[in-house]
């Protein structure tokens, strides 16, 4: 009981905080100045010739994050192989 | 899994091509309409899901290869690698191929139009080796996750651990 | 504070998802609850970067429209949901080889029996 008594005060604590923090971002439609992205917008499609930016900043401007991804996508897959062979180790 | 009503395994037997050709139509037009890799990936594995629930289970684990899958998860992995590297004179993931009027390399009219398909270029190939990857991938972790549950009926009499 | 739903509702299922893994004890309903912070954190990132009157990003379907909407927070939510995907996957099939190692999915009860 009075374990549950804690994670709620835990809990309004965080969600007091999260309501404090979330309501004091910049009004909703009109974010802060954006220079990167408003470079984007301008001149990706004459530098890459892409029409989708948003494809060119997954594939061009930001691959290595990509690479990324796509390694731990490798990892989960062969770390779910692994977990469920037949035979063997269960010593 | 026991196989559902006549109605639902014809319907399945019809539209699982149409859920594959309907997935490769997204990754291939990654660069022109909202898509790519990642969404068209996910849109052709979950054929595999869609054939384990009207099918059963027995079918779907005589219909999945595994050596098929899993040499396409490792040939996209490869492919977006090796598109990374083939423009290492200037930088790692340098775009070489845009704008050269060759493989991927026309040009785009800027402002709105109509897409072009020939135009962006290593942009497209990496698109198709981080689909084959997706495909492979998560078509390998449903048939696995599948096969774990049929081992731990075959094998036990009682449902219990191994320590009891 | 009408003006700014959309992250007020990010908050929303922030703490429920967060309530799920504090006070539950089926372990597949605690799995659920992480992936309900996960769905929160990709939804902030996409109300982070609307703009009134803003088309999408994509120069064959945006017409003749003055601005568009930021693309860089819809790129990072493309790898976010990725990785949520992998831990997901994951988290299942650890819970499934615990419930064939111990035959319960309490979670008090696995912390009883020290095997």
């Amino acid at each position: 009981m009075k374990k549950k008594v804690l994670f709620m005060i835990a809990i309004l604590v965080v969600a007091g905080t999260l309501w404090g923090a979330l309501e004091r971002v910049h009004p909703f439609g009109e974010p802060a100045r954006a220079p990167m992205d408003d470079y984007y917008l301008q001149n990706a499609q004459e530098e890459r010739a892409v029409n989708n930016i948003v494809t060119a900043i997954v594939f061009d401007y930001r691959g290595f994050d990509t690479l990324g991804e796509a390694a731990v996508l490798f990892t989960a897959v062969c770390s779910v192989l692994a977990l469920f062979r037949k035979g063997g180790g269960h010593q | 899994m026991k196989p559902l009503s006549v109605v639902v395994r014809t319907i399945c037997d019809i539209f699982m091509w149409f859920m594959a050709v309907y997935g490769a139509y997204i990754i291939i037009h990654g660069h022109i309409t909202p898509g790519g890799g990642f969404q068209g990936g996910a849109v052709v594995a979950t054929l595999i899901a869609f054939m384990l629930v009207s099918h059963g289970g027995e079918k779907m684990v005589s219909f999945v290869r595994t050596g098929m899958y899993s040499a396409a998860e490792t040939t996209g992995l490869l492919l977006f690698i090796c598109a990374g590297f083939f423009g290492i004179a200037t930088t790692f993931f340098y775009n070489f191929l845009a704008k050269q009027g060759g493989l991927f390399g026309s040009t785009v009219p800027l402002g709105a139009n109509s897409g072009v398909l020939n135009s962006s270029g290593t942009i497209a190939l990496m698109n198709m080796g981080v689909g084959l990857e997706v495909i492979g991938g998560l078509s390998l972790i449903i048939y696995f996750m599948f096969r774990g549950i049929r081992l731990h009926v075959e094998t036990g009499s009682e449902e219990t651990g191994h320590d009891r | 504070m009408t003006g700014n739903i959309p992250f007020l509702v990010v908050g929303v299922v922030f703490f429920l998802g967060l309530y799920a893994v504090l006070f539950e004890r089926n372990m597949i309903k605690m799995a659920i609850g992480i992936t309900l912070v996960e769905a929160s954190a990709n939804l902030l990132l996409i109300v982070l970067g609307y703009r009134f009157d803003g088309s999408i990003p994509v120069f064959t379907l945006a017409g003749e429209v003055k601005q568009m909407v930021l693309p860089t927070p819809q790129a990072l939510t493309l790898t976010a949901i990725v990785i949520g995907l992998a831990t997901s996957a994951l988290l299942l099939s650890l819970i499934m080889m615990l419930y064939r190692h111990y035959g319960t999915l309490d979670v008090r009860e696995i912390r009883r029996l020290r095997g």
